[in-house]
């Protein structure tokens, strides 16, 4: 069997047994769950919709994670910078495309600040980023619940959220029927200057000569903290700026349950986009269209919302095993 | 100062299922093993054990239940990282985002959100402030166990060596992969009880992520106890000591933002870890794939 043919056929198989044991019934589920994602106008944008928040953070993840730097503070990144977003939006009350990329440069510069806490605490305490991260993941939700009902709530103080922003300050609707809006156009662009940074430049080179094996960097003289680091730091930005984009193209407004867990569901979409920026763009459509298609099988019971987040994690053990698999089979075959 | 045992008495029953974990996780880091499907595999056995004992109306048999998920969730780790020498931090996040997954479902289809909070019978525990029950002198007992196995015994010898140089110690006759397995056995044992501590001890119930990131608390916990048994525990209750704050000072009701000691904890396991930094301290081989010659 082809190597490419084993990722969508497990994901199909793993779809299926998550389904078998939700005790739904699986041929009407995958075809319920294929209409809600494709079937019309409204799946397809719902689909780009629910992929654009998931792929922003997978290129976050491949950029940290390549340069063997296990970034899992996505979420509280995303926050962070959302919170920073919000609050100068409010402060400066703009809108336009100038002022819509002046508030994604503060989502990314915030997020990226702070993913360079967690970097910082790497490099000068040797504090392992996996702990640090998600540690600050919960400094960030806390802090995000205080300010949605503190500094920064709406001025009638009666809901636990921000101001919403005016239509003219988010970003242009493509569809009012279905809410696509112009920040879409983002994330190609962004996969495409992860993909050339990544595997084109020399500065791409060593950060995954670092991944690879930091040995091998520091005796090329490579300054291997320093591009761990670097990369931390980057990953974090793209983490804001999914949220920013999250923020000036769907809510219009922060809130405590912003983000359904994106910063974390990131993680399986770049592992299964085998953290490769085009890879995981095609990974987060599928997850995409999971979160979209998944909205069908509400009729079959409300646990059926749990079933993406059982998926994700049976997808990553999946690919894990999956992926151990296909390298000791190259390595027999090369042998 | 009415307060003061009520603090104590919250530290140490918010404490007491850290220091089990952390009595667990110190003999699998040391061994090699960094355990980061901790937090996933205390909530499944959170959820176990309430489920179990919602079922048959023991608190006890409960306890076996979380044991028994934890066992579960160790068995498909255990196979990932030492079999296939799978990277360890891939494998925990998948079992971190599984465990988050199923627990949520399970909670939903086997309770239902009916809106009425379940409540399971639970481990028994003495009247007044400081509320002791059972599993604190269990946690002492583990963390004793655990400073024995490693400090002295032949078996805690072989079991270090393979965390700081498993090819000498297969050089010397032992399986890292046997010494990996135990270790992460063992951890993957006292998970099981911290995590049914949760549901059947600190509270009477369940929630979905109920464990709030306190299986990461646990790591930093390890790291900050410089892996050793008792250093670890210590700063377990120092963390939980941050927990009970949180309740003191909501029945305070103080003007300060409560948010603040939510974060506390979390805050506090921060500074303890930039405070001790790795230093040379932490097992050479610790997260690195072994895969035998």
């Amino acid at each position: 069997m082809k190597t490419w043919l084993i990722v969508p056929l497990g994901l199909l198989a793993i779809l299926v047994l998550t389904l078998f044991a939700f005790q739904l019934p699986v041929g009407e589920s995958l075809k319920l769950l294929f209409e809600g994602a494709f079937a019309d106008k409204y799946g397809v944008h719902r689909t780009i919709l629910k992929s654009v928040p998931l792929i922003l953070i997978a290129l976050g993840i491949v950029v940290a994670w390549r340069a063997g730097v296990f970034n899992i503070g996505g979420e509280g990144q995303l926050l962070v910078g959302v919170s920073a977003g919000a609050a100068v939006a409010h402060i400066f009350a703009g809108q336009g495309w100038f002022f819509q990329v002046f508030i994604l440069v503060v989502c990314m510069l915030a997020a990226g600040a702070y993913a360079g806490i967690a970097a910082w605490l790497y490099a000068a305490r040797g504090v392992n980023v996996v702990i640090s991260t998600i540690l600050l993941n919960f400094v960030a939700i806390y802090l995000v619940n205080y300010l949605v009902r503190g500094p920064l709530q709406e001025p009638t103080k009666a809901i636990p959220q921000t101001a919403t922003l005016a239509p003219a300050a988010m970003f242009p609707v493509l569809d009012r029927q279905t809410g696509l809006h112009a920040g879409i156009f983002v994330v190609p662009i962004a996969a495409l200057l992860v993909w050339l940074w990544i595997q084109k430049s020399p500065s791409g080179f060593r950060l995954r000569l670092v991944g690879q094996n930091p040995n091998a960097a520091r005796a090329a003289r490579i300054p291997v903290t320093r591009v761990s680091v670097m990369a931390l730091v980057w990953s974090g930005a793209l983490c804001g700026l999914a949220g920013g984009i999250e923020y000036l193209g769907v809510s219009g407004y922060l809130f405590d349950k912003f983000s359904p867990g994106w910063g974390f569901l990131g993680i399986p979409v770049a592992l299964l986009g085998g953290l490769n920026p085009f890879g995981v763009v095609l990974s987060g459509l599928y997850f995409g269209a999971l979160f979209a298609g998944s909205r069908n099988l509400e009729a079959f019971g409300s646990a059926s919302s749990s079933l993406v987040f059982a998926m994700q994690g049976a997808a990553v053990l999946g690919f894990v095993a999956l992926s151990e698999y296909v390298r000791a089979r190259s390595i027999r075959g090369a042998a | 100062m009415s307060a003061v045992p009520g603090l104590i008495g919250a530290t140490l029953s918010l404490g007491t299922p850290l220091v089990i974990a952390a009595a667990g996780e110190v003999i699998a880091e040391r061994a090699g093993v960094i355990d980061i499907g901790l937090e996933g595999t205390m909530l499944a056995s959170a959820f176990a054990g309430f489920y179990v004992s919602e079922v048959t109306g023991n608190p006890w048999l409960g306890i076996l239940g979380g044991i028994a998920a934890a066992l579960a969730l160790f068995f498909v780790a255990a196979h990932l990282i030492l079999r296939q020498a799978a990277d360890q931090v891939v494998v925990g996040t998948g079992i971190n985002l599984f465990s988050l997954g199923v627990t949520g479902w399970l909670f939903v289809v086997l309770v239902g959100k009916t809106g009425k909070l379940a409540s399971v019978p639970t481990i028994p525990k003495t009247a007044g402030a400081l509320a002791l029950n059972p599993l604190m002198i269990a946690a002492v007992v583990f963390v004793f166990s655990s400073w024995f196995l490693l400090k002295k015994t032949r078996w805690g010898l072989a079991a270090r060596a393979a965390g700081e140089a498993p090819f000498a110690a297969e050089a010397a006759g032992y399986s890292v992969i046997r010494l990996r397995f135990q270790a992460m056995l063992y951890a993957a044992f006292l998970a099981g009880i911290a995590g049914a501590y949760l549901s059947l001890a600190q509270t009477s119930s369940f929630a979905e992520n109920m464990t709030e990131g306190r299986g990461f608390v646990v790591i930093a916990a390890v790291t900050f106890g410089r892996w050793t048994s008792v250093g670890s525990a210590l700063a377990c209750l120092l963390i939980s000591f941050a927990y009970g704050v949180k309740y003191l000072t909501l029945s305070l009701g103080l003007a300060i933002p409560s948010q603040l000691f939510d974060a506390l904890p979390y805050l506090l396991a921060l500074a303890v870890l930039a405070a001790a930094g790795r230093g040379g301290i932490a097992p050479a081989s610790l997260a690195v794939p072994y895969r035998p010659k």
